[in-house]
């Protein structure tokens, strides 16, 4: 991925378009990419920003072309505070806004950062995989434990929190500076995930104790995590995206994915179409499209992340150890200053303590 | 039996019409102030439970508030905000301020209800859109001093629109359904109140000519006035047609007594007087006299059978021997010029009509017949059934009907070359044909054609 | 024959009766329903004629009253009404026949010949006159052993003949009676008729004789 991101950086300066006018762009983008329309010449060009990576997308975004062919997409990536912070204060004109970071899109969502969106497609979906008519879902995305086939080997692969707790305690130097788990204060999905852990548990708090004891190493990305895991360098890692792990294929001889079955939290990606998208229409068929793949399962060439509408996954159905996020306002508690801070001095005094 | 001859009436409204209006009128006016009831109440119940579920976000985050390392803190519970998810999916804003300073949330929410009551509300546009706000105050220590902490939380209405929408919905949806029940038992009230006035022209509509007795049934009280005044008036009619009726038998007794007398005793002077002038002056003083009292009974005859026509009094009737009977009764006057009559029943037919306007027909008929007949001639009457109609034929041996005149003959007072002849026999005629024309049949006048004579035939449907 | 006349008005009922006794019949003239009473109970009469209106009373309830009694002495009623309204009422009251008014006497004599002969019976009612034997009812004459049926004008003119034989009737007379006023016949249609019942009589002991320029009697033996 980097040496994608790397490769489209001489692009900077086309971003100049992508922001609000007079502001030069503060925000970090991680790559922009442009499909180019199939049709030649491109009537509309629709600018999307994603907290995924382009490589994980690109299959959704040529579908979409097939459909329309004298659309140019231009797929810009950046974490998901810099996209709150793009489109929440520096009115930066992206025509579709995709994250993970569910509590960001809620905020934005709530703040008036969006525009509305109703279509046939939409009255389809079931209330708790959208907001508003504003914020839809369209995958549920598990958190999951990678670990490593060869640091564990010998070990009994754990099951829950409580394993992995008793694991880390009974073999300190085994997993000492091995694990991995994402930097909160960085990552706007590492911390919908700690702070939905929080609530589900206390073994929350203890696991950050004693992989923060261990020397935990934080990280911004679910990939790069994964990458770690593979290469041995991680043993385990904590609270990385399922569909990442699963989309790694090559690495299955290598990794474990680990549902914990205590409780698995599951995030809900989702898309919105910002206050200031120039396409809005555009927009609206673009996030058609996405609702289309995730609920008519479609082929996993076209739709590498987990369909919404997997029964087993489904929110209330299947699995009792799935928590499924809920979209709504409660997501901005954490969101909130003094309960961040609050959040985050727990968290470093936990992890940090060095 | 036409309705051409009726005279126009000026209908002005309907009561049905208008008791159905002010039925469905009314009906509306309480459907209206029902829906405006029920929608204020549940505007008002929409209104607290958003505001009750905003005091209790307010209310928890204001329990969250504490003094950590010498400031003021507030740690919002996760359930502050999401239970306000639950409800709807509206937006939320929330601001706490403590000692006048913010603290978190949203800095430019508009300003909370000045201090008074713990729990405050407001509706302010907030970001493009209306928001309820709650807000809630207390006070905590802070180094020795009070300090006030305000919470506010605040909630675009879309839910509370769309709670209040569908309570809309449904109380239009029973509105109208109300409304069209009220309208329809309003429609069948209103038409059950006029039904007596109904029964009551069908009963005075059905009556008979000569039924003039009051209205008995038993009516409502509001139609009593109407019935009486009714009653007075058939009351008014009965006497009055009696009295007429009285009038024209006292007039024709009064008149026709004396004319008897005159008549008489002229027949009397006749029968001693030898001198032939004054012989025949007397004869033509008893012809005066029969003719003018013979068609006085002719017109009184008629003006009997047009009122009768308009409304016949049917039963069933032995044609056979309504006709025997009217021959018994002019035997004797065929008699006195040795006219042979001769009845001929080929059939008893049975007929549904008014047996003595059909008797005075064929008394007219027949007396005509006698009185052109030559003496000791013979007038066959014949009566026979044809397929659906029945057949009066009456064939004398008269004169016959003048050419080209006969149909003339039959209209009223028609008065052609023989003026005085239309009194004694047009009359006659025209009134055995209102009597046919009233019972749906025809009289067709001929004259005989092996031989002179007169054909008169009466044609009846069964 | 015995007529009792129930009839106010004086004038028609002196005509009437005078009519009838110039044929020989007893007359009683009531101008009231109570005087008529009085005469019912004492005498015995062949026919009534009633007058409808009358001073004291409808003819209509003496008419009812009449046939409670069961008294079945037959009646004619007099009415000044319209032919055929007044009918019903009568014939169901239990009138035998009615006459409108005004007649003429012969209708009136044909109504109550009509009504007696329906109520003869067996009664015999032949008047006898030489070796004549005329019955006016049944209308028939007997000659000796041989018996004619008399047409009506024969008969009425017979029974004027017979009610003063050896009277002469002038043929204007005989014409009057025999005649309609309305039919214009000459006075010596009467020959044709004093023809026939010449011809009837035949082989009896009386005879109609001509009185050259007068008119002509009956002749008995």
């Amino acid at each position: 991925m980097r040496h994608l991101a790397a490769a489209i950086i001489g692009l900077w300066s086309a971003l100049a378009g992508l922001t609000g006018p007079g502001t030069a762009p503060a925000f970090e983008i991680e790559s922009l990419t442009r499909f180019p329309a199939p049709g030649g010449r491109p009537a509309h060009s629709l600018r999307v920003i994603s907290n995924a990576d382009t490589a994980l997308f690109s299959p959704i975004v040529l579908a979409f072309q097939e459909r329309h062919p004298s659309v140019e997409v231009i797929y810009t990536t950046a974490s998901s505070t810099q996209l709150m912070q793009a489109l929440a204060e520096e009115g930066a004109e992206f025509d579709v806004a995709i994250s993970s970071a569910m509590d960001l899109q809620i905020k934005l969502a709530n703040d008036g950062f969006t525009r509305p969106h109703r279509s046939a497609l939409t009255a389809r979906l079931p209330s708790w995989a959208r907001w508003r008519d504003h914020v839809f879902a369209f995958t549920q995305e598990p958190a999951t434990v990678v670990i490593s086939r060869a640091a564990f080997a010998g070990l009994e692969v754990p099951r829950n929190r409580e394993d992995i707790i008793t694991l880390l305690r009974a073999h300190p130097e085994r997993f000492r500076g091995r694990l991995g788990t994402y930097d909160v204060r960085t990552s706007g999905l590492g911390y919908l995930f700690a702070t939905q852990d929080s609530r589900q548990s206390e073994t929350f708090w203890r696991l950050i104790e004693v992989m923060g004891g261990l020397g935990a190493r934080l990280y911004c990305c679910s990939s790069d995590m994964i990458e770690d895991v593979a290469a041995g360098q991680l043993a385990l890692a904590y609270n990385v995206l399922g569909s990442y792990a699963a989309a790694r294929s090559d690495l299955a001889d290598r990794i474990i994915v680990i549902e914990p079955e205590d409780f698995t939290t599951v995030m809900l990606r989702s898309a919105l179409i910002p206050a200031r998208a120039r396409n809005p229409e555009l927009a609206g068929k673009f996030i058609d499209h996405l609702i289309r793949l995730s609920w008519e399962r479609a082929d996993p060439q076209s739709y590498p992340f987990p369909p919404i509408g997997d029964g087993d996954r489904q929110a209330g159905s299947g699995n009792p150890a799935l928590r499924p996020i809920r979209l709504g306002p409660g997501m901005l508690v954490y969101l909130d200053r003094l309960k961040r801070r609050r959040f985050l001095r727990a968290w470093e005094a936990a992890m940090l303590r060095e | 039996m036409s309705e051409q001859g009726e005279p126009s009436l000026v209908v002005s409204g309907s009561i049905r019409r208008r008791l159905a209006l002010l039925l469905v009128g009314s009906a509306s006016v309480l459907t209206a102030v029902l829906f405006a009831l029920v929608h204020g109440f549940a505007r008002q119940l929409a209104q607290e439970s958003q505001d009750s579920i905003l005091t209790a976000s307010a209310t928890s985050i204001l329990d969250s508030a504490a003094v950590e390392n010498g400031e003021i803190t507030v740690d919002i519970p996760y359930a502050a905000l999401s239970m306000l998810g639950n409800v709807s999916d509206d937006r939320v804003f929330y601001r706490v301020a403590a000692g006048g300073s913010f603290l978190t949330g949203y800095a430019d929410l508009p300003a909370p209800p000045p201090q008074g009551r713990p729990i405050g509300f407001a509706t302010a546009p907030y970001k493009g859109e209306p928001v309820r706000m709650a807000t809630a105050r207390r006070s905590l220590t802070l180094a020795g001093r009070p300090v006030e902490i305000v919470v506010s939380v605040a909630q675009t209405l879309t839910g509370r629109a769309r709670t209040l929408a569908r309570i809309s919905r449904v109380t239009l949806g029973l509105g109208v359904g109300f409304f069209l029940a009220s309208a329809a038992l309003a429609l069948l009230a209103a038409r059950a109140s006029v039904r007596p006035l109904d029964r009551l022209a069908g009963a005075v509509s059905r009556r008979g000519p000569k039924d003039l007795r009051p209205v008995s049934a038993p009516v409502p009280s509001e139609m009593v006035p109407l019935v009486r005044a009714l009653n007075r008036f058939i009351e008014r009619l009965r006497i009055s047609l009696t009295r007429s009726e009285e009038l024209i038998a006292e007039a024709a007794h009064r008149v026709r007594t004396p004319l008897a007398a005159v008549r008489s005793q002229a027949e009397l002077v006749l029968r001693r007087v030898e001198r032939p002038e004054n012989r025949r002056a007397l004869r033509e003083m008893i012809r005066a006299l029969d003719e003018s009292s013979r068609a006085a009974g002719q017109l009184l005859d008629h003006a009997m059978v047009s009122f009768r026509t308009d409304h016949l009094e049917r039963s069933r009737i032995d044609l056979a021997a309504l006709l025997g009977e009217t021959v018994a009764r002019l035997r004797p006057l065929a008699d006195l010029k040795d006219i042979t009559l001769e009845l001929e029943l080929r059939d008893r037919p049975q007929l549904s009509g008014d047996s003595i306007l059909l008797q005075s027909a064929l008394h007219n008929l027949l007396d005509n017949a006698i009185k052109y007949s030559p003496p000791e001639s013979t007038i066959r009457i014949a009566l026979e059934q044809a397929g659906a109609q029945t057949r009066i034929i009456l064939r004398d041996e008269g004169p016959g009907f003048p050419a080209r005149n006969a149909e003339r003959l039959t209209r009223r007072f028609a008065r052609g070359e023989n003026a005085a002849d239309t009194v004694g026999s047009g009359l006659g005629l025209t009134i055995a044909r209102e009597v046919v024309q009233a019972h749906g049949g025809r009289l067709l006048l001929a004259n005989r054609r092996e031989r002179s004579g007169a054909c008169v035939t009466l044609l009846l449907p069964s | 024959m015995r007529f009792l006349l129930i009839e106010d008005n004086a004038r028609l009922a002196g005509a009437v009766s005078d009519g009838l006794r110039l044929d020989g019949h007893v007359v009683d003239v009531a101008p009231d329903l109570s005087t008529a009473d009085e005469f019912m109970k004492t005498g015995d009469y062949d026919l009534i004629l009633l007058d409808i209106m009358l001073p004291d009373g409808d003819g209509r309830s003496f008419l009812k009253a009449h046939r409670e009694r069961q008294d079945d002495t037959p009646v004619i009623v007099l009415t000044a009404r319209s032919e055929v309204s007044d009918r019903v009422g009568m014939l169901d009251l239990g009138a035998d026949d009615y006459l409108m008014k005004p007649f003429d006497f012969s209708e009136l004599e044909a109504r109550c010949r009509a009504v007696l002969r329906r109520r003869a019976g067996a009664a015999d009612n032949r008047r006898r006159f030489g070796n004549l034997s005329f019955d006016p009812l049944a209308g028939t004459l007997q000659v000796a052993d041989r018996r004619i049926r008399l047409r009506n004008r024969e008969l009425r003119l017979l029974e004027v003949l017979l009610a003063a034989p050896g009277r002469i009737h002038s043929k204007a007379r005989l014409a009057d009676r025999l005649f309609a006023y309305d039919e214009d016949v000459s006075e010596n249609a009467i020959e044709v008729y004093v023809a026939r019942l010449r011809k009837h009589l035949a082989g009896a002991d009386v005879t109609i004789e001509t009185v050259r320029g007068l008119g002509y009697r009956l002749v008995g033996p």
